[in-house]
């Protein structure tokens, strides 16, 4: 860490040196970080002040507070509670089962084809699935999926799959969007807890063994309560990963739900609240529930680099 | 970078060496590492799990209607029916994301990169504040920017008119994380600041030190920024559809509705495109650290 500190101060200074024969090179250089943030500052820092002030003003363009109205709606709050269970549940199943993954991976060579086909498959299904997993679960447990017709096909004709709480298909309701949601929950799990696994020293393991330890105490003594932080952080994170997924659920139920769903209701029609602006105040809603998440992801992140030296 | 995989080296070695012993568990009782049988049975199993989605995908396109038959009608008809415009709207929305994509590469190769070359040679103060802007999109939900980015586009759409390609604007945005992170990893990795006083010092201008040093030098975090910007712009979904734009993905969940065979095929191969880039993404790193290595 101190060395690059020193490596980049001392070279800064020359360079500076540079300039003096030539001063026309500062001007460029300048230039070059104001194109960057003026991209910055029109795409992202307006948009997403826009998107959470909208909530403060009324159809007149007056500011208020009125909008937030809109939480003390029954199905505002039941989106809102939805968001959070989904969230939750998926987050914890994810982060247990890619927990086990991660252990089941450890002590294979990262650059060997196995580590290479888990990390690209993890990271289709986590970043790139969105609307494409809509469809392969379509295919598997929608009311013409292979599953759903293979369980008619032996007989269980109203099964779990075209029939959840007497209700129609499970696929298109909220509970679920649990199982399509698992499958970009865990490899995002595997793809951000796998450095920590990976940072257990085998000098641990063999201090372990040398005290007497068995592998049972390893794991409960040491390993846990190393791995630990970053097992909450990467739940954090997951928990913040589906709060805020859109694509899968809209390209699966047309109608609200859950709150990225109820979003999409206000911005195509206003009829939910009868106020302003809903949308603006969902997305300050989310955002708000962002930021806990994240100041808690980063104290636990800080926390768990500790034993990573 | 380097670190984790020192660490990783470490973790094996030591294991490799207790195996030899030849007792008929590979794995010492007290590593950290499961053993082959264990390792198997969960990579079995979640292995079967996720690959069933997949292939109930491509039983699915196979079908001929509802007879229980099987064929590649459904394939034979993307073609055919190209010329009847059945999915004109695909095609386009395709079409209209690939120039998302050049746009969108444009955006990382000439705003981004330029800019954390130059933080990291003549501002490294700044560094920390860039990280941070770059990570910013990951916490701001996808679906709050669009609440915000509709006001924007309404003026944008009044400059350029409303072209899917002005869509890269707000998913370059979205890419930064993501292409942040590889290009960051490989500046760490090379020491560009002593690179370029070195060709500084032997005579070398700002344009042979880019050109010659310091961008081949970052050519393997370069690719794998670019790439994972494809895939990404290929998978967005949620700003295409609130920016009426007809994208790949919107134009999927269009198709899906009339013919969803054909939409099927085509995220199929889109998952599959998607895992060869980043599988060559993840070769492109290894390669990157064992050059470094030797």
């Amino acid at each position: 860490m101190t060395t690059t500190v020193v490596a980049s101060v001392a070279p800064a200074e020359s360079t500076r040196g540079a300039e003096v024969t030539t001063p026309r090179r500062r001007v460029p250089a300048w230039l070059g970080l104001i194109s960057f943030g003026a991209y910055v500052v029109l795409f992202l820092a307006i948009p997403a002040v826009l998107a959470v002030a909208s909530g403060f003003f009324d159809g007149a363009g007056d500011f208020t507070f009125a909008n937030f109205a809109a939480y003390a709606n029954p199905t505002i709050l039941q989106n809102f509670v939805a968001s959070l269970w989904i969230s939750a549940l998926t987050a914890i199943l994810g982060a247990v089962l890619g927990a086990i993954i991660c252990f089941a991976l450890l002590g294979t060579r990262s650059d060997r084809m196995l580590r290479s086909t888990v990390d690209s498959a993890s990271s289709v299904l986590a970043q790139f699935g969105g609307v494409m997993l809509a469809f392969a679960f379509i295919a598997t447990i929608g009311v013409q999926g292979v599953l759903t017709k293979w369980l008619v096909s032996i007989g269980i004709t109203p099964n779990v799959f075209t029939n959840f709480n007497s209700n129609g298909p499970l696929l298109y309701q909220i509970p679920g969007l649990v199982i399509p949601y698992l499958y970009f929950q865990i490899p995002l799990m595997v793809l951000t807890f796998m450095p920590a696994m990976e940072g257990l020293k085998s000098t641990w393991a063999e201090a372990n063994a040398t005290l007497g330890g068995t592998r049972f105490t390893y794991w409960t003594r040491i390993g846990m309560p190393i791995l630990a932080p970053a097992f909450f952080g990467s739940l954090i994170l997951l928990f913040a990963n589906s709060f805020s997924s859109y694509a899968t659920a809209a390209a699966l139920i047309s109608q609200g739900g859950i709150i990225p769903l109820a979003i999409r209701q206000q911005l195509t029609s206003e009829t939910i609240v009868g106020v302003a602006n809903v949308a603006g105040v969902l997305a300050l809603g989310m955002v708000v529930v962002m930021i806990i998440l994240m100041t808690a992801y980063s104290a636990l992140q800080r926390r768990a680099s500790r034993w990573r030296r | 970078m380097s670190a984790s995989s020192v660490s990783a080296a470490e973790v094996r070695a030591p294991r490799l060496a207790a195996s030899r012993p030849g007792s008929a568990q590979k794995t010492p009782r007290y590593a950290a590492a499961p053993s082959r049988l264990t390792r198997w049975i969960i990579l079995g199993v979640t292995g079967v799990l996720f690959i069933i989605p997949i292939l109930a995908m491509i039983e699915f396109s196979l079908r001929v209607g509802q007879t229980g038959t099987y064929g590649f009608e459904h394939y034979a008809a993307i073609f055919t029916a190209g010329q009847a415009g059945t999915y004109d709207v695909l095609f386009q929305g395709i079409l209209n994301s690939i120039g998302i994509c050049i746009v969108t590469v444009a955006i990382v190769l000439v705003l981004l990169l330029p800019t954390m070359i130059l933080v990291e040679l003549k501002y490294p103060k700044l560094r920390g504040a860039l990280e941070f802007i770059c990570i910013i999109p990951i916490t701001i939900p996808s679906i709050v920017l669009v609440v915000g980015f509709i006001p924007v586009y309404s003026v944008v759409a009044r400059i350029f008119g409303s072209n899917a390609w002005t869509l890269a604007f707000a998913v370059g945005i979205i890419v930064l994380p993501y292409a942040y992170r590889p290009i960051a990893a490989n500046l760490a990795a090379v020491e560009v600041v002593t690179l370029s006083e070195a060709a500084r010092s032997l005579g070398a201008s700002w344009g042979h030190v880019l050109w010659r040093v310091i961008l081949p030098n970052l050519r393997s975090g370069i690719l794998s920024a670019c790439f994972i910007t494809i895939a990404v712009v290929l998978g967005e979904y949620t700003i295409a559809s609130f920016l009426s734009q007809n994208t790949f993905q919107t134009a999927l969940v269009l198709v899906q509705h009339t013919d969803p065979y054909v939409a099927v095929i085509f995220a199929v191969f889109a998952l599959v495109f998607a895992f060869i880039l980043l599988l060559v993404i993840g070769r492109l790193g290894s390669l990157g650290r064992n050059r470094r290595a030797a």
